[in-house]
């Protein structure tokens, strides 16, 4: 069993570095300055369970230009500095008259209850939605989405979960429009989230 | 000759503690505000050696279920926290703990949230300087000074 688990994570981490391998050298130039995956199906439906502890589709909570990010509340490093970022391009957009949400999806299900959730993101952002759910639906939203995620095994209670940091640009009814990397300051996240809204609005 | 000479400054070394301790002065040790339910926040803080030989950071104490020092490591876009036994802290410079690098991670907070304004009292322990206290400010994460206002 150890091995197919062990297998199937390596495969993960291939399959991840497949598409940015492909990402990097299929990258085109979108009209809005930063990197498209052309074709690419990153996305997609998901059922998961909200802040209030209700059961959730994609279409419930995707229901303006939303940027995604897939995290765990028991990390007090790079997915707050993450969240932060996404919740000032948020404000920053505010600001200019565009309206977009924010969603931080949970990979650590087992102890991001809704209610730590609620918690987590009222933190950041007044307007910030926090998805958890069964060990399948996270799974199944996080390959949707073509992230990784590993919790490191070897301490039941304060154990620490590897994951990928991207977050997505999504829109309701196009779907994914393009991802960010941490480095992005939230200046340039809004700018091109702003250059996709009106594009695509 | 230089067995000896190394053995007589660790000897010295030993025997002079207080006068060892003076070789690590840390600085702007902070930690960021939690949610309520928070399980876990992160410390950083500078440390430097103004000594003339080598130091570690071996422990961080502090009234928390667990304390560890922590690094982070990227892998792509994949973010991996590492636990870490010690962080050297060569003679004559400065390791600086930063967001997105090495952290304390100050772990099982269940119901003792970080709250900005508070403070949290802790003690370095280094091989050579000994314990070392310090105290971490809490302050609330506001990146790149944009005022971004909570709305509660």
């Amino acid at each position: 069993m150890k091995s197919v688990i062990i297998g199937s994570s390596a495969m993960a981490v291939a399959v991840g570095l497949g598409v940015y391998t492909w990402q990097t050298t299929n990258a085109a130039t979108d009209p809005c300055g930063n990197t498209t995956v052309a074709g690419a199906t990153i996305g997609g439906p998901f059922e998961l369970v909200s802040e209030t502890g209700e059961t959730v589709t994609d279409r419930d909570v995707i229901t303006k230009p939303t940027l995604v990010y897939f995290g765990y509340t028991f990390c007090p490093d790079v997915c707050p500095l993450d969240t932060m970022r996404n919740a000032i391009a948020a404000d920053i957009l505010a600001e200019q008259g565009v309206d977009i949400g924010t969603v931080f999806i949970s990979v650590d299900p087992e102890r991001d209850t809704p209610q730590v959730l609620a918690d987590f993101t009222d933190n950041f952002h007044a307007d910030m939605i926090g998805l958890t759910g069964s060990p399948e639906q996270v799974r199944a939203a996080s390959q949707a989405y073509k992230t990784y995620y590993r919790a490191v095994e070897g301490d039941p209670e304060f154990y620490l979960v590897d994951h990928s940091t991207q977050t997505y640009l999504m829109f309701p009814e196009t779907g994914f429009a393009t991802f960010f990397r941490r480095d992005t300051p939230a200046e340039q996240v809004a700018e091109i989230t702003a250059c996709f809204a009106g594009q695509l609005t | 000759m230089k067995t000896t000479s190394l053995a007589a400054l660790a000897l010295l070394a030993f025997a002079t503690t207080a006068a060892a301790e003076s070789a690590i002065s840390v600085a702007d040790a902070r930690a960021f505000e939690t949610a309520p339910t928070a399980m876990a926040g992160g410390g950083f803080l500078t440390i430097t050696n103004t000594g003339t030989s080598a130091d570690t950071l071996i422990a961080v104490l502090a009234d928390f279920p667990r304390v560890e020092l922590h690094t982070t490591e990227f892998e792509g876009d994949i973010a991996r926290m590492v636990h870490v036994d010690t962080i050297p802290v060569p003679a004559g410079e400065t390791v600086t703990l930063e967001p997105g690098g090495l952290h304390v991670m100050f772990m099982g907070l269940q119901g003792n949230p970080l709250i900005a304004g508070e403070t949290i009292a802790a003690t370095l322990v280094f091989e050579e300087a000994g314990e070392v206290p310090v105290t971490f400010d809490i302050v609330k994460r506001d990146m790149a000074g944009h005022g971004h206002s909570h709305n509660h």
